[in-house]
């Protein structure tokens, strides 16, 4: 009798730590993750702006996806092509259904794309991306068509930034309406149950995922913007996963047993552009000769002085000593791997004494003084890196000062053409164009080019290749025509390209993470170290 | 009393126009909040569209009047960022940080006056001298350095506390509060305390060197000579006596406590308006900041005026007719 009751006992304990173990054994339920950057909105169309995008991301799905690499892949758009020249047709994916169990068709995209320029008081609208298009037509449920003015090849590309809502759920809906998180419904592998603007957003996901339900039942997104506490919430077994490593902790993370890192070249390029506004025999603002009298010409303007400045900075030592490794010597805007890199495009060589032959040999045997400015809370360690880049191009005769100032006070008076020399960064797409556009395209209103061309580098020759570039369809033409752009920015050294940053992560040894080029930080590219 | 009540009103509502006023020209000063609100590609359409859907398009003589007809309805604005009214933004977090400056000026309170007292009251003991280096180092310590070893020490290595953040919070009044939940409290100790060691210190020298003052005081002589107990010549005759300044030093240090927390909110990622406030400031989001300034400014001016109404029932002599 006895030994029956201890029996059945044992046998009971033994149950119990069975299914300990399994549930142990099972994917782990809340995930709670740490970003640095604040998200400002729920609303997907309200704030073009990276951290939102990640947000909107897990709720919400695009046409076409990106892979980890930001490559276009299929998202509730199964397959998509040119059917005229300018006509592109979107076949989309069957079954899939809002958080709310409405289907999804043709008319929510429609829908959408109508209230990209028309959400009020956005401060930066995604109205860009259905600007192009100047009629929808929607030929069934589950084919849409997309009529362009001219050719028009990014239409894909745009399409990737685009999160579809429901039409019949958001019809009239506000930004309010979205940041309350009621209504912040999409189609997306996580649903919001609470939204605490600045502080938390907290997710369940959704197990009818067309994708495959999530790894983590429930995921608690929380925003800490000061670095030193997202690393201590890390070691301290609070977070299980921070964005936006800092560089000073990289090594201290790493020899971490309990952690581990997951890192990946992005596509943010740091560089300094150089004014190109002033004339030939004009004064640049922040240039003098050594004694500080006005030089009375623009040396910035004459290409074998921008090519000695750029041949000057050590680019190893700034990424091997300031960046901590966390960042790779660039040559050109993008990464290896992506659309239009150019493979054969030389690394541009460490060389003091042949930048200080070329400014002799353009008439600065002596050098003179520039000031370099650059901001000193945008990127990772930009005033350290404008610093170091200070003091090399003092090295070969060019006495360089550096100012640093807050981002709000630099973006101002870049924008201005008030500098002669600054350091900025870049966050490309994975498509040469749209640095290029931007960056070195002569700045024009009209075609809305070089809007961030903030040294106003203008090159006609390059204006044209461009103009044919984006208007060509036909993929691998487009990527010839970037190349030779990329070729002739480097060659005309139209900015002078510093690094790449990695995006680093950092987490618990049980998870693994698919490091993202564009540094989106979201729940669905995590998941259990065990699984495949 | 009522002309003085009138008086304060009056002078308040010049402070926060002009406080708006300087606010508005210092952040058109710095510059476009555009060019730091919007995606570095957006072209120079969108940029045009930006700057007329946030009013900026306006000459700043007429963005302001705009503002002063609406801040007369009790509008101030909505935020360029969240697109939420300004001032709904701040209450929201106000609760976050009212919890986390009340439980430091407490916590203050609660600490320093005992050790104040005992240190003014037997300057010459080893405890005392103790006290009184601790105090310096109070003092000079800077708060974020503290803050980040207070993490290192309890939540990191000794794993006691948690981290960062606030807890469970529990709604009443409609307003979310975390002292009542004990999670909260875990997550309320180590910020407040942060927040507290200046403060601490403060309130030791004060109180040591008004107990030192008053023991030498005719009265307190008096008090003695007629044979009454020590603990009555403590806690009533001196203690009273020495509230002033500390009143004084702690209503105004409560009200920087709300008003500038702002390492340490973000240190801990405490939800709480000091770190809506330099978000604010970083992104030029102009409403905010102004929205901001003229509740602290109001804040103080409420402060300043508890303080005073409280010296007159400390001390009887002050009387706050006229002046």
């Amino acid at each position: 009798m006895r030994t029956g009751i201890r029996a059945a006992g044992m046998a009971a304990a033994s149950a119990l730590a069975l299914t300990a173990g399994q549930a142990a054994a099972q994917a782990p339920t809340t995930l709670t993750m740490a970003v640095g950057a604040p998200v400002t909105s729920l609303d997907p169309h309200f704030h073009q702006l990276s951290p939102n995008n990640a947000v909107s991301d897990m709720i919400f799905d695009k046409l076409v996806d990106t892979d980890a690499q930001a490559r276009n892949i299929p998202g509730l758009a199964t397959e998509w092509r040119a059917v005229g020249p300018t006509t592109w047709e979107f076949k989309l994916r069957p079954g899939v259904r809002f958080h709310n169990g409405s289907e999804f068709t043709a008319e929510d995209v429609a829908f959408t794309l109508q209230r990209l320029p028309n959400v009020p008081n956005a401060p930066s609208s995604f109205a860009a991306f259905s600007r192009p298009i100047q009629r929808i037509e929607i030929v069934d449920p589950l084919t849409i068509r997309f009529h362009t003015a001219a050719p028009y090849p990014l239409l894909p590309l745009d399409m990737t930034n685009v999160r579809i809502i429901d039409a019949q759920t958001h019809a009239n809906v506000t930004t309010e309406g979205f940041n309350s998180g009621g209504l912040a419904i999409g189609t997306g592998p996580f649903r919001v149950v609470q939204h605490r603007s600045g502080d938390r957003i907290e997710f369940e996901r959704n197990a009818e995922y067309w994708g495959g339900a999530p790894h983590f039942q429930r995921v608690s997104y929380r925003m800490i913007t000061n670095d030193a506490a997202r690393t201590a919430g890390l070691l301290a077994g609070d977070l299980d996963f921070i964005d936006q490593v800092p560089t000073t902790d990289i090594a201290r993370l790493r020899n971490d047993p309990r952690l581990h890192l997951s890192e990946i070249v992005g596509l943010r390029l740091i560089f300094l552009g150089l004014d190109h506004l002033r004339a030939e025999n004009e004064n640049s603002p922040h240039i003098t000769d050594n004694d500080g009298r006005p030089l009375g010409r623009n040396p910035l303007r004459d290409v074998r002085v921008r090519r000695a400045l750029s041949m000057a900075i050590d680019r190893e030592a700034i990424t091997g000593r300031i960046m901590d490794g966390a960042a790779t010597p660039a040559n050109q805007f993008l990464p290896p791997g992506t659309f239009s890199h150019v493979a054969d495009l030389p690394p541009i060589r460490f060389d003091p004494d042949g930048a200080r032959r070329l400014l002799a040999e353009a008439g600065y045997p002596n050098g003179f003084r520039i000031q370099l400015n650059t901001p000193n809370d945008r990127y990772i360690n930009d005033a350290r890196i404008a610093q170091a880049v200070g003091a090399m191009w003092t090295r070969i005769g060019v006495r360089t000062s550096v100012e640093a100032q807050t981002w709000a006070v630099f973006v101002n008076r870049a924008g201005r053409q008030e500098y002669s020399a600054h350091l900025i960064g870049w966050g490309s797409n994975p498509d040469g164009s749209h640095p290029m556009r931007n960056i070195i395209a002569t700045a024009s209103a009209e075609r809305g080019w070089g809007a961030s061309n903030r040294g106003r580098y203008s090159n006609p020759r390059l204006d044209a290749l461009l103009v044919q570039a984006m208007a060509e369809l036909d993929e691998g033409r487009r990527e010839r025509l970037l190349v030779d752009i990329q070729r002739m920015a480097a060659e005309d050294v139209a900015v002078i390209p510093l690094h790449i940053q990695t995006n680093i992560w950092a987490m618990r040894r049980s998870l693994q993470h698919s490091a993202r080029v564009d540094e989106l930080t979201r729940a669905q590219d995590v998941r259990p170290a065990t699984m495949r | 009393m009522s002309v003085y009540l009138l008086r304060r009103l009056i002078q308040a509502v010049g402070v926060v126009f002009a406080m708006s006023l300087i606010v508005f020209i210092g952040v058109f000063a710095i510059g476009d909040p555009v060019e730091i609100l919007i995606s570095p590609d957006a072209d120079q359409i969108e940029r045009e569209r930006a700057i007329r859907a946030l009013g900026l398009d306006l000459p700043l003589w007429q963005q302001y009047l705009v503002f002063l007809g609406k801040a007369l309805q009790g509008d101030l604005g909505r935020s360029f960022v969240f697109n939420e009214p300004a001032l709904q933004l701040i209450l929201q977090r106000m609760p976050a940080t009212l919890e986390l400056a009340f439980a430091a000026t407490i916590g203050a309170i609660i600490i320093g006056l005992p050790l104040g007292l005992y240190a003014g009251l037997r300057p010459d003991s080893a405890g005392s001298k103790v006290i009184m280096a601790g105090s310096i180092l109070g003092f000079s310590l800077p708060t974020f350095w503290v803050g980040l070893m207070l993490i290192m020490v309890f939540a990191v290595q000794l794993g006691w506390l948690p981290s960062t953040g606030r807890g469970e919070t529990v709604e009443v009044l409609g307003m979310r509060w975390s002292f009542l939940t004990w999670n909260g409290i875990t997550h309320l100790i180590m910020p407040a305390l942060n927040l507290a060691l200046f403060k601490i210190s403060l309130v030791i020298r004060l109180t040591r060197a008004g107990v030192r003052e008053t023991m030498l005081m005719d009265y307190v002589k008096f008090a003695r000579a007629k044979g009454l107990s020590p603990f009555r010549v403590t806690f009533v005759h001196v203690f009273k006596n020495i509230l002033i300044p500390v009143v004084t030093v702690t209503g105004l240090e409560f009200g920087s406590t709300i008003a500038f927390s702002v390492v340490t909110e973000s240190i801990f990622a405490w939800p709480g308006m000091g770190k809506l406030i330099i978000d604010s400031i970083n992104v030029l989001d102009r409403p905010v900041i102004v929205a901001y300034l003229m509740i602290i400014v109001l804040m103080f001016i409420t402060i300043n005026l508890i303080v005073d109404l409280t010296y007159s029932l400390l001390d009887p002599r002050v009387r706050l007719e006229g002046k």
